[in-house]
């Protein structure tokens, strides 16, 4: 992997400056700045009710920032929104409860954004979505099946292959491995960074499970008080003197979670 | 399109994808050179099904590839095979690691995938023949579900009559505010348009024969017998019937009934039981406004062309028998009854999707109109035939 560091890689996968935005009359974020790097993944976390989804909405272009400007590798979002194949060729995105068309078999959730982006005819499309769902390590069984006879877990591995149908440069994630049992949840956390490796693609996620942090993520960012109050790596952002941030990450799971991985 | 691996760079000018086959310094091998991404999928799947069928070569020269993303990858790692991707690290020195590890990705996925799902097989008549005795079977089952169902609920009903604390009245009235209090615009509106078409149409028939006040009777009989209950029925089976199981159908998704079922509450007695019975009010209640819409459109033409005395029209409407009233509002609890049992009972047999909780809200709708329309005819011919 590259390192993101390193000098001359030019400018991050995104940066986000100044964003304001506000529901109602409530002010949910107020100067957010962020920068997420190439090939990492970066882990937002924070308490509820304090703007994570509201961001990842905006990021990826669901909501207009009030005020503000996202950059996707130096392009402003607002300008690729409206090309016809900007920002959906760029950025994939994986909804909580996978969001799978439930009208479609998983293969077909898959093949729709080859057929309707990439110009694919059906059987072609159906070819390369199939080595889509065994990428994201689906079993085989189970690309003819409706997301309704699909488990959590496949769900969310069909819903994987879908984000990145597209050859996306920019992955986001809304809670990955909220609903999973912790085995599955751990074999999400490692096919994560085995297709960043492998895919070279960077990855944005929101989430609460501390072992996701701890295993997957490079960064991690905390949402606080409407703006990222801190990135850094887990030991920096731990230390940081905040209420939640003290009692998330030092609270007894934050501790198990931590012992788990041997990190003191 | 994005160039993996080649730093912060962007190919401004297209470079489509190409193999080709050219000889090499140790003998035959296969040139790839370009964009292999999936802006250019189709073109170069072409390329490599005509380059399948040939003997592999040995060596695989990727020196000129230029962009490559995970479409593309997996293009190219049909064009080597599974074996030569793993041997790339020696036999391609030139590809970065990113790459390589892209290709051994996509091809040990390739592996894994599921092969292509058989072509759909012709059509026989034997197999029309086996679908069709299928669904025989499966409108049979349907049936006998719906009367075990029906005996259920009656069977609930006649239980809790006797537990006065067990009416859950809070329940019906709510339900009653949205079948019946909130259907009454739309079916006064919908029976007053129907009542003046009929007498339009009456007159305009019966005006040939001289015979135009005798739209009054036929306004009165077809709304008391007929329109009045069939039109409310038919109004309440599009709302309520719909309603009835869109409701417990995102229930039933949202594991709530499971969840009445665990805490040992019956969901037939909490969801059911005050849907029919809130049903078996608001119909009968609206013929009512019905009949009385129907008559009043009906009344409101005459009175514009042909008998200009109110008075009048009201007497010749009371000479109407009020037996043909009754025989009308005598189907209106049937008609309810049957509306509510279907709604409630498809929206217990909905599955966790939003797609099979549309497909059975249709189908409330189309079989409690169904039902009512049969059941109407029923009524009729055996109204006639007794005389009543």
């Amino acid at each position: 992997m590259v390192s993101a560091d390193e000098p001359g890689h030019g400018e991050p996968a995104m940066r986000v400056r100044d964003l304001v935005t506000r529901i109602g009359g409530t002010v949910i974020h107020d100067g957010l700045d962020l920068d997420v790097h190439r090939g990492e993944i970066l882990g937002l976390v924070g308490g509820s009710g304090s703007g994570k989804s509201v961001l990842l909405r905006t990021l990826i272009g669901l909501r207009r920032p009030d005020a503000g400007q996202i950059d996707i590798h130096g392009q402003a979002a607002e300008s690729l929104r409206r090309q016809p194949d900007g920002l959906a060729h760029r950025i994939g995105v994986l909804f909580q409860h996978g969001a799978l068309y439930s009208s479609l078999t998983a293969t077909e959730n898959v093949a729709l954004p080859l057929i309707e982006h990439a110009g694919l005819t059906r059987p072609e499309a159906e070819e390369l979505a199939r080595v889509y769902l065994a990428l994201t390590g689906l079993d085989p069984t189970a690309g003819p099946r409706y997301p309704a006879e699909l488990s959590g877990g496949m769900v969310k591995r069909a819903a994987l292959a879908r984000a990145l149908a597209l050859c996306p440069q920019i992955l986001f994630l809304d809670e990955p491995t909220a609903g999973l049992d912790p085995v599955g949840a751990a074999d999400f956390d490692r096919l994560l960074v085995t297709l960043r490796d492998a895919l070279g693609l960077t990855v944005f996620l929101v989430t609460h499970d501390l072992d996701t942090l701890y295993t997957a993520c490079d960064r991690v960012a905390v949402l606080a008080q409407r703006r990222v109050l801190a990135v850094g790596s887990l030991e920096e952002v731990a230390a940081i003197n905040e209420d939640w941030v003290q009692a998330y990450f030092n609270g007894p799971r934050g501790r198990a979670a931590r012992t788990a991985r041997g990190r003191p | 399109m994005i160039q993996r691996g080649h730093r912060g760079a962007r190919a401004v000018v297209a470079d489509p994808g190409q193999v080709e086959l050219v000889d090499g310094a140790v003998g035959p091998e296969l040139r790839v050179r370009g964009d292999w991404t999936l802006t250019h999928y189709r073109a170069l799947l072409q390329q490599v099904r005509a380059a399948e069928p040939a003997e592999r070569p040995d060596g695989v020269d990727l020196s000129r590839l230029a962009a490559l993303d995970t479409a593309g990858a997996a293009l190219l790692a049909r064009l080597i095979g599974p074996e030569r991707v793993e041997a790339l690290a020696a036999t391609a020195p030139e590809l970065t690691a990113e790459r390589r590890h892209l290709l051994q990705a996509v091809a040990a996925a390739r592996g894994r995938a599921a092969p292509a799902p058989p072509p759909r097989r012709r059509w026989r008549p034997g197999r029309a023949v086996a679908a069709l005795g299928a669904r025989i079977g499966h409108g049979a089952a349907q049936l006998r579900l719906a009367i075990g169902f029906t005996g259920l609920v009656l069977a609930t009903f006649a239980g809790r009559l006797t537990q006065p604390r067990r009416w859950r009245l809070g329940a019906v009235s709510s339900q009653l505010q949205r079948t019946a209090l909130e259907a009454v615009p739309i079916v006064a509106l919908l029976t007053f348009a129907v009542g003046a078409v009929v007498a339009l149409l009456g007159m305009t028939v019966l005006g040939r024969f001289g015979a135009e006040l005798f739209t009054v009777d036929l306004v009165a009989y077809a709304f008391l017998r007929e329109f009045g209950v069939v039109l409310t029925a038919v109004l309440l089976a599009g709302r309520s019937a719909s309603a009835f199981t869109a409701q417990i159908g995102s229930m039933k998704a949202n594991e709530e009934l499971d969840a009445m079922r665990a805490e040992g509450l019956s969901p037939i007695e909490m969801l059911v039981v005050p849907r029919v019975a809130a049903l078996l009010l608001a119909v009968p209640l609206l013929t009512v406004l019905a009949v009385a819409c129907g008559l009043a459109g009906g009344g409101l033409v005459i009175l514009l062309s042909v008998e200009a005395d109110p008075g009048r029209l009201l007497g010749l409407y009371g000479e109407v028998g009020v037996r043909h009233y009754l025989a009308g509002l005598a189907k209106a609890p049937v008609f309810a009854f049957v509306i509510a049992i279907i709604g409630c009972l498809e929206g217990l047999k909905a599955g966790a999707s939003a797609q099979s909780v549309g497909a059975h809200t249709t189908s409330a709708v189309v079989q409690s109109i169904f039902w009512v329309i049969v059941l109407d005819a029923a009524a009729g011919l055996f109204f006639v035939e007794v005389g009543w």
